[in-house]
């Protein structure tokens, strides 16, 4: 059943999984976490009434490393779904120099989606079909946002997951990964400022003066008080950048 | 501030989470309620000692690991510091448009050297002194390769970059060293990224203002900075190998071809084991 209001969709569900670890429920909240999108308001509701049949449309992402692999793996599908969309619309808004290194980021994110599908096998998740319909893919600040968005989210996703490795050879693998996304956070971030020194590209610190235009600031506040309330599956936690 | 989310996420998938990072599951709640990053690490520095204690078998090796990640930030917190005191230099990064960004990785460098003395003292160690640095990489006779990197703001840009992408390296290489403790693992990762933004940011500045041809992410052992003397802060950045995956036989399906070498090196950055970052390092010291 493809619901408009999910983010990723699984493209086929599958019953072998049904039996790992992770349960649909926490790939919901990892997710979300991520890509901030619709996806959450599916995640409140399954908070409230687990499914009884989490099989059904859901992705379970294994257990152990192997579930923290998937999680990366479906970052990375998302973020190199994404690109491929930005470049394929064509970047009307772009100059020449930044067409070319938003392509190097499109060919970075697909070059970790590849690894991972590669390194996971068998093991691996299904193929997730994004839904970026929130996004505005000839306005330059929307995209440029989203992208900002994505990406520092990346990063958070990487560092906060790295203490449940268990593997010291995942963990490399995923501090090679993690400072590549966080060179992309701060390139999104200096292409939004022209004036590079008017906001520093660096997470740590956000003038108020530009906090309300930040998507970040649109998601929910953690559990477990926000859970609590019923509102959270009508109201999307996400608000996407203002078209202009 | 996602960080919240990400911790919440984490004790979804792991129940022991929080117990983990703190016995008092309450008080780390609390904090994260109201902490934004740029505190989070500081202030988790205080709970180190409490759920990671001195008399751990493992606190010797995670002691011996913050030490040498603290030489790196000895260097360039006091770098930034001392082109901020050197007017030469400030008339330049005004001119430029660029005194708040050295203020910031300033401000950025000294916040990480103080987590990890503190966390260092956290633990029952003994943080290293700072040594005495010479800046221009001739060892302590001054005249290095860098001679007028405190003149120079072409120069000090140069030199920055290395040092960021040293870090970057020097932190990746030693994560593993860290796993026994998450709640250090953790703020070292944090500290990771943000030097990698650093060397983002920084190659940016010299490719707009300076007319460098670089990117903001290292192609091959690319760096734009002239001479042979940071060549060993890239070595290994073209590897295209990662586990058993060579990158370049992989599709890209938005060009219809595999991977191309560039893009292969630039999507992973490479470590850097303790020796190779100490032989760098060392250029720059007074011995």
């Amino acid at each position: 059943m493809k619901d408009p209001n999910t983010l990723l969709q699984p493209q086929a569900a599958n019953p072998a999984d049904d039996q790992r670890a992770l349960s649909r429920r926490r790939f919901l909240g990892f997710a979300g976490a991520f890509a901030g999108v619709s996806m959450l308001a599916a995640c409140g509701k399954d908070d409230n009434n687990p499914s009884p049949n989490p099989g059904n449309g859901g992705v379970n992402l294994g257990s152990g490393d192997t579930g923290i692999l998937n999680y990366a793996y479906a970052l990375e599908q998302l973020e190199a779904a994404f690109y491929t969309q930005v470049v394929a619309a064509g970047m009307n808004w772009a100059t020449a120099a930044e067409k070319a290194l938003i392509a190097d980021v499109r060919d970075h994110e697909i070059a970790h989606r590849e690894f991972f599908r590669a390194a996971l096998g068998s093991n691996r998740i299904q193929d997730l079909t994004p839904n970026f319909s929130t996004i505005n893919f000839t306005n330059r600040q929307s995209v440029l946002e989203s992208a900002r968005a994505f990406e520092d989210l990346g990063v958070q996703a990487y560092n906060g997951a790295g203490q449940l490795l268990q593997s010291a050879d995942y963990l490399l693998l995923a501090g090679k990964i993690v400072s590549v996304e966080a060179r992309h956070a701060a390139y999104f971030r200096d292409l939004l400022v022209p004036v590079l020194s008017r906001i520093p590209p660096f997470w740590t610190q956000r003038p108020a003066s530009t906090s309300t235009k930040c998507p970040m600031r649109c998601l929910p506040s953690p559990a477990p008080s926000s859970r609590k309330k019923s509102t959270q599956a009508n109201s999307p936690p996400f608000k996407p950048p203002p078209a202009r | 501030m996602n960080i919240q989310r990400i911790f919440t996420d984490m004790a979804d998938a792991d129940p022991e989470f929080y117990d983990r990072v703190s016995p008092r599951r309450a008080s780390i709640r609390t904090l994260l309620r109201g902490a934004s990053l740029a505190v989070l690490p500081i202030a988790l520095g205080g709970m180190f000692k409490k759920a990671y204690g001195q008399g751990s078998p493992n606190t010797p090796l995670i002691l011996q690991t913050l030490n040498f990640a603290l030489t790196a930030e000895y260097l360039e917190s006091s770098f930034y510091s001392t082109a901020l005191n050197t007017p030469a230099l400030v008339t330049k990064f005004n001119s430029r448009g660029l005194l708040a960004d050295v203020t910031l990785l300033r401000d950025n460098e000294v916040a990480h050297r103080d987590l990890l003395i503190k966390t260092i003292r956290d633990l029952g160690g003994t943080p290293d002194p700072q040594p005495t640095f010479d800046f221009t990489g001739g060892k302590g006779q001054g005249g290095g390769p860098f001679a007028d990197v405190l003149s120079n703001d072409a120069t000090f840009f140069a030199v920055a970059q290395a040092f960021e992408e040293t870090g970057v390296r020097a932190y990746k290489g030693q994560a593993g060293n860290l796993m026994s403790s998450k709640a250090v693992l953790t703020a070292a990762l944090d500290i990771h990224s943000v030097e990698a933004r650093h060397a983002s940011h920084i190659r940016m500045i010299r490719q707009t203002q300076f007319g460098v041809n670089i990117k903001p992410w290292i192609t091959g052992v690319t760096s734009g900075i002239p001479g042979t003397a940071t060549q060993p802060v890239y070595a290994g950045e073209d590897n295209t190998m990662q586990s058993t995956v060579n990158i370049v036989s992989l599709p890209n399906a938005a060009t219809q071809a595999n991977i191309t070498p560039n893009a292969a090196t630039e999507a992973f950055d490479e470590p850097l084991d303790k020796a190779a970052v100490l032989a760098i390092l060392t250029n720059f010291i007074v011995p």
